[in-house]
């Protein structure tokens, strides 16, 4: 195993979208590193581009720009053929489990095709075993191998998924909003799931999600996203207690917290996400910011280290710099 | 700013209920068998407090918001026993003629997607002026006057009123559906999810509006919500749903500080604990029981830590730990002091 080396970079990312009304920067300018076996957690609102950026990463949406780097392979030079083996170690498992399995493929036929595909040298036996031993680890019962999606409840829809990503003998998975169509007791079965095969398996993983009670219990780096940018990047036990960008500051304060004790301090926020259509380089939180200055209208600050590992792209966390 | 309040709630009967559901049942005839939403659940709400309506995906929440207005889709959906009194009057009583008259007027529901709750080929001001002028009796240009009253009390500049729902974001569509529900100043208003398909910071933005338009004008209401947060914040009062039943109710102190039955702790363990992200969550093992065969005892004891034999063969009765306060679990018994056997530190 590799320790010195993140197993994943990613450069100044872009992705941009033409559209009728103009240019969609859907992701702008995105970079960071994972090591491996660690979980890093991208964070942010509707339109933050937070699964664009999960999806570029697998390019299973062509990035515009920048570089990525998995296991010091660079993806955006693969050719298809190389890029479907190195998929084998890059998965993803989706948000919903309603939609992401066919429905006419049986749960066997569904977690014994990525083998049929990646791993062409095994026997049909071999396969049916390692089907069995995939829905074991991740908690189906060997009896549901005949039943179809339909049949099953989100909970177990969402094992299915995760016993296919787990096919190909993944490194890194993608987990795209995992939990968000899930009750609460299920959504806490299928999060210690994935903490339970990141240990055994020495998974590395990038969490996307919108929730951010979950993002913290499960990430050891978070990335706050806005609008295409990154705003603050940090561990995660800094970024929740010490967050310096107004956003953050203002996402976090908005989650309800489930104790009657607890002093509420939110910072209700004005007005909405801007377009993302061509965006002006100023501040792209400045409209909704209670301590935007002149400067913030005017010029786009940059992500800059603030404390050692914390980086915030705000001018007031400037002069803070160490 | 309580004055406007208490007047309002001084001419009311204080001690009288707003809303009372009694031995509720509602079923899905459907052709996999008899779906048991409901069963046998009691709420019951004061003027100008809220009630916290919790559970998860098929507790019968919904349906219960839905009997109250008695919009369960029929021929499939059918209320087969129980009372809904408001102010009194049994609704489930009234003919459908007389019970237009309290929909949209009295009693308002919000729905939980806004996306596809409004109506996407007529203006948002037309939307809103449309109850006015079905239960208000105004006219046309007044009805859109005050439909433009509403748009600025929730937020949207009056002059938006024209545009359409697609060219809302997802916030301000609710704010639209909010401003439809509160049209008619109801008494009774029914929040379903108001706020799961929103993102946090708007999802912020909205409750503040509706505690604030509650405060204004002294509005009872419902909030069904499978978000314990949410219920912290908003709430007087709990009741906690599983299997279309209530099986523990109480104020938020009682419920947050004392909670007594195990489904109730086990909703508090699921969540990720913001304070200390170390601590391992606890899952509920198991699943909603089929809402076709429920088990004939309690209907938790298949997923229950604390199962025992009597739990398989007899539903629990009402346990008070004190006046509003109670649970229905085996666990405790009405003849001694009800002291919680699920929670180990408050």
């Amino acid at each position: 195993m590799v320790r010195d080396n993140p197993i994943l970079e990613v450069k100044n990312l872009k992705k941009y979208f033409a559209t009728p009304k103009g240019m969609l920067h859907a992701v702008d300018d995105v970079s960071f590193t994972i090591d491996q076996g660690k979980t890093l957690g991208i964070v942010g609102e509707s339109g933050c581009g937070k699964s664009t950026t999960g999806r570029a990463i697998l390019r299973l949406i062509e990035p515009t720009s920048g570089e990525i780097f998995f296991d010091q392979q660079n993806i955006r030079r693969l050719n298809k053929r190389d890029l479907r083996i190195i998929r084998q170690k890059m998965q993803i498992i989706f948000q919903d489990p309603f939609s992401s399995l066919d429905p006419r493929q049986s749960i066997f036929a569904t977690i014994e095709e990525p083998l049929k595909l990646h791993k062409n040298d095994m026997t049909k036996n071999q396969r049916r075993e390692r089907v069995h031993e995939l829905m074991d680890l991740v908690g189906l019962a060997a009896r549901l191998e005949k039943a179809y999606p339909h049949e099953l409840d989100g909970g177990r829809r969402q094992r299915v998924g995760i016993a296919r990503a787990l096919a190909s003998d993944p490194e890194f998975i993608l987990c795209d909003e995992p939990v968000s169509a899930l009750d609460v007791s299920i959504q806490a079965q299928i999060l210690n799931l994935l903490s339970k095969l990141q240990e055994q398996l020495g998974l590395t993983y990038i969490f996307v999600t919108h929730n951010l009670s979950v993002v913290n219990h499960f990430s050891d780096d978070i990335l706050v996203m806005y609008l295409g940018r990154q705003f603050e990047k940090a561990p995660a036990e800094e970024l929740f207690s010490n967050p310096m960008h107004p956003y953050t500051e203002a996402l976090l304060s908005a989650i309800p917290v489930p104790d009657i004790h607890h002093v509420m301090n939110r910072i209700i926020l004005k007005g909405e996400i801007t377009s993302p259509i061509n965006p002006k380089s100023i501040c792209r939180f400045a409209n909704r910011c209670q301590y935007a200055f002149d400067r913030c209208r005017n010029e786009e600050p940059k992500l800059s280290e603030i404390t050692p590992k914390h980086f915030v792209a705000c001018f007031r966390c400037e002069g803070k710099s160490y | 700013m309580n004055n406007e309040l208490n007047n309002i709630l001084d001419v009311k009967q204080k001690q009288q209920n707003i809303i009372e559901v009694k031995d509720l049942c509602v079923e899905y005839i459907t052709m996999e068998g008899v779906i048991k939403a409901v069963n046998t659940l009691n709420i019951a709400l004061g003027y100008g407090k809220t009630l916290g309506l919790v559970g998860e995906t098929g507790a019968g929440k919904t349906t219960t918001g839905l009997s109250i207005l008695r919009l369960v889709q029929d021929p499939q959906g059918k209320i087969r026993s129980g009372s809904i009194f408001f102010e009194g009057q049994d609704l489930l009583k009234l003919s459908e003629k007389e019970m237009e008259e309290y929909r949209g007027s009295q009693i308002s529901m919000i729905f939980q997607d806004p996306m596809t709750s409004l109506n996407p080929v007529m203006s948002v001001e037309e939307q809103i002026a449309e109850v006015i002028e079905r239960h208000q009796g105004l006219n046309n240009e007044n009805s859109i006057e005050r439909a433009k009253n509403m748009l600025d009390l929730v937020g949207i500049p009056s002059e938006r009123g024209r545009e359409y729902p697609h060219q809302f974001s997802g916030g301000m569509k609710q704010r639209v559906v909010i401003a439809i529900a509160l049209a008619c100043n109801p008494q009774l208003l029914i929040a379903d999810e108001p706020t799961t398909a929103l993102d946090v910071t708007i999802q912020a933005q909205v409750l503040e509006m509706i505690r604030v338009l509650r405060e204004k004008y002294g509005t009872s209401m419902i909030m069904i919500t499978h978000d314990l947060g949410i219920v912290a914040e908003v709430c007087d009062e709990v009741s906690v749903v599983y299997a279309g039943h209530v099986i523990e109710h109480g104020t938020l102190e009682d419920v947050f500080d004392h909670d007594l039955h195990p489904y109730t702790q086990g909703l508090f363990e699921s969540l990720p604990n913001m304070k200390d992200r170390k601590i391992k969550l606890k899952p509920i093992p198991g699943l909603m029981p089929d809402p076709t065969n429920l088990p004939l005892g309690c209907p938790f004891s298949p997923r229950c830590n604390y199962v025992m034999d009597l739990c398989m063969e007899k539903k629990p009765e009402r346990v008070f730990r004190n006046e509003n306060h109670y649970v229905e679990c085996h666990l405790y018994k009405s003849d001694t002091p009800v002291e919680s056997k699920v929670r180990i530190n408050g």
